[in-house]
């Protein structure tokens, strides 16, 4: 493992992925508590779309893929709160318009799919230095907006009684979504459209099953993230495994041990 | 002064006429029971007084206008049927968010003592580190009225407190809610459907999405009252017969 460390590719792909989990262990708390995981794969479909667009217009997919992705993060929380539609039902109809925006921007650029196909998947291995500092800069903003998680963690477990307290709950609602369609957006290069959901739903529920508070839950959370990206990139090294597959196995190993604790020792 | 005055409050949801013209005085310190049958407005009234819909006509709290009431005059004790059950929380931690409005990362001392001697007084001390999830009705009761006094608030707000809880349990939160009001001279405003408790408030408000009767319990909880408000004497008919405060 310490000779790989000496290669900047490898290196460039640890602290990419090493912040990515950062992100989706911080948030990935909130997405199983607040049953988001479905927004997670909505909003990953919506950045292909921008991706796509990207393509078709032949600039820098990612200028695309987050403004389009973080208007359709705050479209869908306007259409849940405006129509009294569940969340999952607004979700669908823009998880579909984006898949099927991405399938005509795709259509119309023919040439450029090997680059879709790239977004698709992922490629840890392929991270340069501009998508570092893009996964660096939203967790810098991350940073600057931890003092709002005692009021989100408090909407959180009783939306209701946070109101009462006038906590800003709608704006707060509107902050997590876009925030989380930054963290997707800066991930999906990383990670893939199709895996990106599972860095903000598999730490947070393997930290459930164990987790006794939810700010144990948080950073139990993290550390899962944390764990899974080194395992997974020394496997995918070892192995040439894809890396972000690698690593969403490695999650997914966690949470079969979180499991197994929980289903036969009884737990928190 | 008042401590609730209501002006023409009026609550709609799309064409459902929630509370309609919804004028009231309650004076400060008085214990008051709401009652009226379901969809009466009860919690509509209740949440109108915390600002959680929106409404027409005018609130105003010790004087001032809604929007200018100090978030920690209120004590709220929801229906607990509002959480997440899954959340995973210990009962010390949702007593400390009444002291901070915003959910603990990790407790502090003073906030800790504080905390204890809130659950201590409703008789829940021993539930302080147990996870929300796993506690009966009655515990989790207790554990929410710990959390609204902790504030010491001079408004009490309750959604059915008693339910889910046995008839010792009933008796017991009764007790609290009258120590803490004859130590503070808090003002309390309670939904319930339990007749006997009606008969022990100071007020009783009889509603029926309007206020059919206000006042001490042998006028509100009137024959010609109850009968505009249930259409009928009610789910016991001894309701005003055999009232009075104990």
């Amino acid at each position: 493992m310490l000779e790989v460390l000496g290669y900047p590719f490898f290196q460039r792909a640890l602290l990419a992925g090493l912040l990515v989990s950062l992100l989706g262990g911080a948030l990935s708390a909130f997405v199983v508590q607040r049953r988001l995981s479905f927004l997670g794969d909505g909003l990953a479909h919506a950045a292909f779309a921008g991706v796509a667009l990207g393509l078709f217009l032949r600039e820098e997919p990612l200028y695309l893929a987050l403004p389009f992705t973080l208007a359709v993060a705050l479209a869908i929380t306007y259409v849940k709160e405006r129509s009294g539609l569940s969340e999952d039902t607004a979700i669908g109809v823009f998880f579909a318009l984006s898949v099927a925006l991405g399938a005509v921007f795709l259509a119309k650029a023919r040439g450029y799919v090997g680059d879709a196909m790239g977004y698709l998947f992922g490629s840890l291995l392929a991270v340069g230095p501009g998508d570092l500092w893009a996964v660096g800069g939203v967790v810098l903003l991350g940073l600057a907006l931890l003092p709002l998680w005692g009021a989100l963690a408090y909407a959180t477990f009783d939306r209701e009684l946070a109101l009462a307290d006038r906590v800003p709950v709608g704006l707060h609602d509107y902050l997590l979504s876009a925030y989380l369609a930054l963290a997707l957006v800066v991930a999906v290069k990383v990670v893939g459209v199709l895996l990106v959901a599972a860095f903000l739903v598999i730490p947070g529920a393997a930290a459930r099953l164990l987790g006794r508070t939810f700010a144990g839950m948080t950073l139990l959370a993290l550390l899962f993230a944390f764990s899974a990206t080194l395992l997974g990139l020394y496997a995918s090294f070892l192995l040439d495994w894809p890396s972000g597959a690698s690593v969403v196995l490695a999650q997914a190993l966690l949470f079969g041990l979180a499991f197994l604790k929980t289903a036969f020792s009884g737990g928190k | 002064m008042w401590a609730v005055e209501t002006q023409g409050l009026t609550v709609r949801f799309g064409q459902y006429q929630a509370l309609e013209d919804v004028s009231l005085k309650v004076p400060e310190g008085s214990f008051v029971a709401v009652v009226g049958p379901n969809g009466a407005g009860k919690s509509t009234l209740l949440k109108a007084l915390l600002g959680l819909v929106p409404f027409r006509g005018e609130v105003r709290i010790f004087g001032r206008p809604l929007a200018q009431a100090d978030p920690f005059w209120f004590g709220y004790v929801p229906q607990i049927k509002t959480f997440d059950h899954t959340f995973p929380a210990l009962a010390l931690e949702l007593v400390v968010s009444g002291l901070r409005r915003a959910w603990p990362f990790r407790v502090g001392e003073k906030e800790r003592e504080r905390a204890l001697e809130a659950l201590g007084r409703v008789g829940a001390l021993e539930l302080a580190h147990r996870p929300l999830g796993r506690l009966s009705g009655g515990q989790l009761q207790r554990v929410y009225l710990a959390r609204a006094l902790v504030r010491r608030p001079r408004l009490l707000l309750l959604d059915e407190p008693a339910t889910g809880v046995d008839r010792l349990g009933e008796v017991d939160l009764y007790r609290h809610l009258e120590a803490y009001q004859e130590e503070t001279g808090a003002t309390i405003l309670m939904i319930t459907h339990d007749w006997e408790a009606a008969h022990h408030a100071s007020h009783v408000l009889v509603l029926n999405r309007r206020v059919i009767g206000f006042g001490p319990p042998e006028r509100a909880l009137s024959e010609e009252c109850l009968r505009q408000a249930f259409g009928h004497l009610g789910h016991e008919h001894a309701l005003f017969l055999g009232g009075g405060r104990a």
